[in-house]
């Protein structure tokens, strides 16, 4: 559908390049007037009609938090982890790891294209195992990217030139941002069935049915492990299955890693999606993100992987993914890549991070066990709470509409989004028996 | 059933199940490692041309190899520099324990974007004051010209932008990927080695109205051939009168001339006219912060709502591209940009490595005239920026590649931030032979 203002550029540009002689008269009136419209000397600006776009859906919860002056507030919009304080945390072992990299007084050359080595390396490795076939045999091509964003993007812009039409298909519900990458590097994509409200957890026969009612070769994004925003992952079954059917469709996987290490604590056991479809011999792309599990957030750095079937298409695949890159930002920011190498490649510091993540999924289990016992002891139906148990993650979708999820802002200030998605890393022990009873209460009380 | 097993079966299927007309051909995923790749039909890139110079260079085993490639500042010992100011400040910044790592907002650090459009603009613009100019974080100069084309093609009426002849390659990339086609505007005179100002104002004349501009703000990129204050005020009275739109790319200030305020002075007097332009600034060069990839993307618009608007809509381009920038180049730079005295000492250091190019120019010089080398190269002092157009041609510059180890761009530029006093006389000999060589061949 289009709205008018979006029509008269388009209307503008097709009329300056249109060449009839029985209409450049009228053509070269309309221009000018346009243009007059657009710009004169005085005061209308050439982008008076740009529309002022809507507040991020998730990014712009944390803007209206911050202007809520109740003390009551609640902040369990973005998924950026907080302490039991509900302070933002830098880790440990990545003070470190700056004050080192500050000490040995690194310089600020440019990264290559693809990034830093020694990143690349490290990445490749923590998600594949680091005695990996594919590794050793030079066929996993691996691009620094801009966090998941940007690795997903370089991975998005890859698929609209490499495989042109091709759909890629999206868990319902997904992170919201990915519809939005997938339509500005000009791919198309479709929803497959995921969540089912009803058990609170996952559409398993939904999903397969729309994965094998895909056409052949088509892309099938999946997220790695604590599916954001609901946090139902597929067991370990499902996932043989899902892998199964991939397989025979000849579809491709394309894995949202954002959470490794995150989830359950451990790296290797939250990579055991991507890798057993690695181990079947299938070529996949994956996309990594070091915002959570380094708390890296602002620091942007993650990575883009094609696991390939042949070193030279590997290589290739990797010089083309770097002819993305070029015009887009040029290379990749040398900060966070330093950060992550230094920490993975000290196996002092690694043993330190592995620590400070299985804390931070800890803190997370214990709030989903408080709140579980706070949402059953308040609710007296007999309501079955323990998804909330079996979800995984920083997210849980409460199965809250958006009427009841507004109520939680309005009435409660609990800030969330409109998909009744909390975050759990945004919760403290302290704050559990409140949410119960916000949650209970717009639950049953609001339609 | 074994992976192998499982992979066989597979393989049969397709034979097996294939419709009438398809026997025996593969369908567009074969998932079997062994098995031809899905990406089998993707090529070889080619090295970028500029990035590429610098792979090719650190391949080259000779002792007497120099890189003239890529534009970054080297010191007399011909190693790469952290500015002191930069330091002190990532220091202030890894010691402030208030500090945290959380999400930038999607338009970066508000201190860094008021402070980078002052720092174009002049702390009395009116523009600023007036509210009129939306700015955001981004990744040095590419993503600001990025961000800002992807902006162009969704929003603007005439998104088709005049790149000057010749230019930084990779414009030619950004803005057609980011949705601008684009044309050429003539820009430098070989003959002369200097501006072909007649031809670029008849160029301008003959773009359409509403086209976009690209100028280089200064030390323009490869020439180093920036127009003069009368030129740039004949320049400016055409893209106005055409209503077209200017984008200028502003690598360099205080780089090219060591002022600030100097190398701002095209800019300042396309806004001080009350019109609207996009300015693309990066502070890879001159706070010498490459590879964190700091930039801001500003635009100047005829009000503030407007301006609100424009923002409101960068964002929307910025969140599905990488969502927020990095924050560690970018407090580094709002760091020294608030502080006055971190900010002094800044504009010292600015001074010097121009001033160390500056001299560079004049040694080259003085070199090519002591052997006597063929040819006008008072261009050498005229050129400003990191960057001098020697003129040479594509065979001069391989054969200096190939027997002087001297590696920089196949258009002759050669950026002086890579030489030193020691480097300077083996650049000569070679430019020496080059151009004895070609005459030779004439």
């Amino acid at each position: 559908m289009y709205r008018i203002d979006d029509l008269i550029p388009f209307l503008v540009n097709e009329l300056f390049d249109f060449r009839c002689s029985l209409c450049s008269f009228l053509c070269a009136f309309v221009q000018g007037n346009a243009l007059k419209a657009m710009s004169t000397t005085t005061n209308v600006s050439r982008f008076e009609q740009v529309t002022m776009a809507p507040a991020d859906p998730i990014l712009g919860v944390s803007e209206a938090f911050k202007r809520d002056e109740s003390e009551k507030k609640l902040n369990l919009g973005v998924g950026a982890y907080r302490t039991e304080d509900l302070q933002p945390m830098v880790l440990e072992v990545v003070k470190k790891a700056e004050r080192k990299m500050l000490e040995s007084g690194e310089n600020k050359e440019y990264l290559p294209i693809e990034g830093l080595a020694a990143f690349n390396k490290a990445t490749a490795e923590l998600l594949l195992g680091a005695d990996n076939a594919a590794i050793k045999e030079n066929r996993v091509a691996t691009i620094q990217g801009l966090s998941g964003t940007g690795s997903l993007r370089l991975g998005a812009a890859f698929i609209q030139r490499y495989f042109p039409g091709t759909t890629v298909y999206i868990s319902n519900p997904t992170w919201g941002n990915h519809m939005n990458i997938f339509n500005d590097a000009g791919v198309p994509w479709k929803h497959y069935r995921y969540f089912d409200p009803k058990t609170v957890g996952l559409d398993f026969e939904g999903m397969m049915a729309d994965i094998e009612n895909a056409p052949d070769g088509s892309i099938m994004l999946l997220h790695g492990c604590a599916h954001n925003p609901t946090g139902v992952d597929p067991t370990p079954e499902q996932w043989e299955k899902i892998a199964d059917l991939i397989e025979k469709k000849n579809h491709m996987a394309f894995f949202d890693v954002a959470y490794q290490g995150f989830a359950s604590g451990s790296l290797d056991q939250d990579a055991s999606s991507v890798r057993r479809f690695v181990e079947r011999g299938m070529e996949v792309l994956v996309a990594q993100s070091y915002s959570k599990n380094l708390g890296l957030y602002a620091e942007r750095i993650g990575a883009i992987n094609a696991v390939v079937s042949s070193a030279d298409a590997a290589a290739r695949v990797r010089s083309q993914l770097k002819r993305i890159a070029r015009p887009m930002y040029s290379n990749p920011p040398c900060h966070g890549a330093r950060i992550v190498a230094n920490v993975v490649g000290d196996a002092k510091m690694f043993d330190e991070w592995r620590a400070e993540m299985q804390e931070m999924a800890g803190r997370i289990k214990t709030v989903r066990q408080r709140l579980f016992d706070e949402l059953s002891s308040k609710d007296k139906s007999g309501k079955d709470w323990s998804f909330v148990l079996k979800q995984i993650g920083m997210f849980s979708f409460t199965g809250l509409n958006k009427a009841q999820s507004d109520n939680m802002t309005n009435k409660w200030h609990i800030y969330m989004t409109k998909d009744g998605r909390i975050s759990l890393a945004g919760l403290n022990l302290a704050k559990c028996e409140y949410l119960a009873d916000a949650i209970i209460d717009s639950y049953y009380n609001v339609q | 059933m074994s992976a192998q097993d499982r992979r066989i079966a597979t393989l049969a299927g397709h034979f097996r199940g294939a419709p009438a007309g398809e026997e025996g051909l593969l369908h567009a995923f074969p998932t079997m490692a062994n098995s031809q790749s899905v990406f089998e039909h993707v090529q070889q890139a080619p090295e970028d041309p500029i990035l590429g110079v610098t792979v090719a260079f650190n391949k080259d085993p000779s002792p007497l190899k120099v890189n003239l490639g890529v534009g970054a500042y080297r010191t007399e010992e011909g190693k790469p520099l952290v500015l002191d100011v930069v330091r002190k400040a990532e220091q202030q910044l890894v010691a402030d324990r208030s500090r945290n790592k959380e999400y930038q907002p999607i338009t970066g650090i508000a201190q860094f974007n008021k402070l980078s459009a002052k720092l174009i603009l002049g702390a009395n613009s009116p523009a600023i004051a007036e509210n009129r100019v939306a700015t955001v974080q981004v990744l040095s100069g590419t993503g600001a010209l990025r961000v800002g084309a992807e902006f162009i093609s969704r929003h603007y009426a005439k998104p088709i932008v005049f790149l000057p002849n010749p230019t930084w390659g990779n414009h030619n990339k950004i803005f057609p990927l980011g949705g601008v086609p684009q044309k050429p505007y003539r820009y430098y005179d070989p003959n002369t080695r200097g501006l072909d100002y007649q031809g670029m104002i008849e160029d301008l004349k003959a773009a359409p109205d509403g086209a976009v501009i690209l100028l280089h703000a200064c030390a323009h990129n490869p020439t180093g051939v920036d127009p003069t204050e009368e030129q740039w005020e004949g320049i400016r009275k055409v893209i106005r009168s055409k209503q077209q739109l200017p984008f200028f790319d502003c690598a360099y200030q205080g780089f090219a001339s060591g002022s600030l305020d100097k190398d701002a002075y095209a800019v300042r007097t396309f806004v001080a006219d009350g019109g609207e332009c996009f300015i693309a600034q990066s502070y890879a060069k001159n706070m010498g912060l490459y590879g964190e990839r700091v930039g801001a993307l500003s635009v100047v618009c005829k009000s503030a709502p407007v301006a609100s608007r424009v923002d409101s809509q960068l964002k929307m381009v910025i969140r599905p591209m990488y969502s927020s920038p990095p924050a560690h180049g970018a407090a580094i730079a709002a760091t020294i940009l608030a502080d006055g005295r971190l900010f002094q000492e800044w504009t010292v250091e600015l001074k010097a490595m121009a001033d160390r190019i500056i001299s560079m120019r004049h040694q080259l010089y003085d070199a090519l005239k002591a052997r006597g080398t063929p040819g006008d190269w008072t261009h050498v002092l005229k050129q400003i920026g990191m960057f001098t157009f020697t003129g040479l041609n594509k065979e001069q510059v391989q054969f200096m590649t190939r027997e002087y180890h001297i590696y920089m761009t196949s258009d002759g530029r050669i950026s002086m931030a890579g030489l030193s006093s020691r480097t300077v006389p083996h650049l000569a000999d070679a430019i020496h032979a080059a151009v004895i060589g070609a005459q030779r061949k004439a």
